[in-house]
């Protein structure tokens, strides 16, 4: 073997020509081995047989907004006009029709507080006021009764933003209530510890619908007769005590991922308990826990539907109830696809916006 | 200064009171009898290193002072608090005592800055403008302000250690720790380290270091501690540690360090 000697003379060369651009992409990716060629080919088969009658019916044959419901099933193609009629019914619920504005003012703040959540630069403290001025703005606008709107009934709620303020609300909540749960479960006060594994176990040992049915059935037993609580606020709060218990573990599994060296470094400076946690493993931890965090924030998004059981018209629910018009049965096809849509706009923005935090996060500070 | 300088400023007599006692400590780790019969005083300004092999509690020994770890028998008393279960007063004594580690756990999300700032701001409660302040002094001292917003990461091992010490200092403690402070670092970057503890030994800091660096020992300690099996089985000047060392496991020990 001679010996390599680096003396920086030998210049930079272009790789292979077959070992780089499409062609090559294509073979490594596509057509590596005899069995990937022919799940390839058979894939390129099923897609080129789905997707023409697909777009056939979603787009070619699909009927403009404006036709009957008759000519639409002469038709055959997909019917928007059913989403375009029942538009507001399906986003807005039973909510008093010419009131509606109320509902659409609700969804913008909502999104605009989740939004500007989103932004690192205002994760100051006047965002949690910014956050309680505008749940109690959404409680005006949805309830009434006060500055000349007027008073409806909260049975009345429905689509979108029910849905939202069941799922926002709900995770603004749970998520302090799970940190504290997992900083529980690993404390090193037994009673403490006992009580949160307790809960986090309990609760995860139950499926939601049985627990939104406990809250809207059972829980009222226990009252005395004349209390009652409102059968939103206590789906809303089921709602919380789940949530609540699945992110304490994944915050949990941020906990235990961080070296126990940081945890001596932040007690040998003098910081108290509390100071070490929010200022040394927090952050470090729930950064760790983003991606099972997110994957928690997107699946309970999606449960909020099961409301539909205890008589909660959320926005599945509307989308149900549009559906049972007489005039425009059969048409569950759009209305599906409409929900869906919107379903994953929310939770696709959810796990990008999670991915560019993760990167945000990273940056900089990796050991 | 000079190395040679640091030594003949070395003091022959403690000065300046008592900082450290400790009596009759035993510490166990379940059954297993890691700390025996720990009877230490360090005063104001003492230079104090501890060798021994591994697993013979000197580590486990400085990590009682500041009370990482628990005692089970005995008194440590740290700038005349004792340390019990009290909360309140195991903080006070950590504002007093700098710890240095081995793998130097700096807070990887935070800057070099952040890193110095962060105890001064919620522990001392100072103004951000002035635990900046300080926080830029300590690390032009240990010759690293230039990274000062710099993350952990970014920086070699020595660079760490030295943001580590500069860390510390910034609490102004009574007292500083160090873990064995080069153990977890290239053999050429343990010079910067070094060079930074030895000038804070000559400012007259009050250091108990952990180290297997002979060298440092013998030019900048006041005093050599031996401890095998739990024990502190020698003390004495480095002069006549190393030179005419008493007991038959001291003699083992610097034959095998030394003989290489």
């Amino acid at each position: 073997m001679t010996e390599n000697v680096h003396t920086g003379s030998i210049p930079d060369e272009r790789p292979p020509a077959n070992t780089v651009g499409p062609i090559a992409w294509l073979r490594n990716n596509l057509f590596n081995s005899w069995y990937n060629a022919l799940l390839t080919i058979l894939i390129i088969y099923g897609l080129a047989r789905a997707i023409p009658p697909l777009l056939d019916w979603l787009i070619f044959h699909a009927n403009a907004i404006g036709t009957t419901p008759q000519e639409c099933r002469a038709n055959g193609g997909a019917c928007w006009t059913f989403v375009s009629e029942k538009l507001r019914f399906i986003l807005f619920g039973t909510f008093p029709y010419e009131q509606q504005w109320r509902p659409l003012v609700t969804i913008a703040i909502i999104i605009a507080l989740v939004l500007i959540s989103c932004d690192r630069r205002f994760w100051k403290p006047w965002l949690g006021l910014a956050w309680v001025a505008g749940i109690a703005a959404v409680a005006i606008l949805m309830w009434g009764g006060v500055f000349g709107l007027s008073y409806v009934e909260n049975t009345l709620w429905g689509g979108l933003p029910l849905t939202l303020m069941l799922s926002v609300i709900g995770l603004s909540v749970a998520f302090p209530a799970s940190i504290l749960l997992a900083l529980g479960r690993r404390s090193q006060l037994p009673a403490i510890r006992v009580v949160s594994v307790t809960y986090i176990e309990l609760i995860r040992g139950v499926p939601l619908i049985s627990l939104l049915f406990m809250a809207s059935v059972m829980f009222p037993l226990f009252l005395p007769t004349g209390v009652n609580i409102d059968k939103l606020l206590r789906a809303q709060i089921a709602f919380i005590m789940f949530a609540a218990a699945y992110m304490a573990e994944a915050i949990r599994g941020g906990l235990q991922a961080i070296p126990k060296g940081q945890y001596e470094a932040a007690d040998a400076l003098g910081l108290n308990y509390w100071q070490g946690m929010r200022k040394i493993i927090l952050p470090q931890a729930l950064a760790i826990s983003i991606p099972p965090l997110v994957n928690t924030f997107i699946s309970f998004f999606k449960d909020t539907s099961l409301v539909i059981i205890i008589g909660l018209y959320d926005l599945l629910g509307t989308a149900k109830a549009a559906l049972s018009d007489p005039a425009w049965r059969g048409f569950y096809r759009e209305a599906y696809l409409f929900i869906g849509v919107i379903y994953w706009v929310f939770c696709f923005s959810m796990s990008k916006y999670s991915q560019k935090l993760e990167r945000d996060l990273r940056r900089g500070h990796r050991r | 200064m000079s190395m040679a300088e640091a030594v003949s400023t070395k003091r022959t007599f403690p000065a300046g009171g008592e900082v450290i006692r400790c009596q009759d400590v035993h510490k166990w780790y379940g059954e297993f009898h890691v700390l025996r019969n720990i009877n230490l005083s360090v005063q104001k300004g003492e230079r104090i290193v501890i060798c021994g092999p591994s697993g013979s509690g000197k580590s486990t020994l400085i990590r009682c002072l500041n009370r990482l770890e628990e005692h089970q028998k005995g008194n440590i008393i740290v700038d005349g608090i004792e340390l019990t279960g009290n909360l309140k007063n195991i903080e006070l004594v950590r504002r007093e005592v700098g710890m240095v580690f081995q793998h130097f756990n700096l807070f990887p999300h935070l800057t070099v800055l952040e890193n110095c700032t962060l105890a001064p701001i919620w522990v001392r409660k100072k103004p951000k403008a002035e635990a900046e302040e300080l926080a830029m002094k300590y690390l032009k001292r240990v010759r690293i302000a230039e990274q000062a917003h710099k993350y952990p990461g970014q920086l070699s091992g020595g660079q760490q250690q030295r943001v580590a010490i500069a860390r510390s200092l910034c609490m102004n403690p009574k007292v500083m720790l160090f873990d064995e402070p080069t153990s977890a670092l290239d053999p050429e970057m343990v010079k910067e380290v070094l060079d930074v503890m030895i000038g804070l030994a000559e400012d007259g800091m009050t250091m108990l270091c952990v180290t297997h660096e002979m060298g440092f020992a013998k030019s900048v300690a006041d005093r050599v501690i031996f401890m095998d099996r739990g024990e502190i089985v020698e003390q004495n000047t480095p002069n006549e540690f190393f030179n005419s060392p008493q007991s038959d496991r001291t003699k083992l020990f610097l034959s095998q360090i030394l003989n290489h």
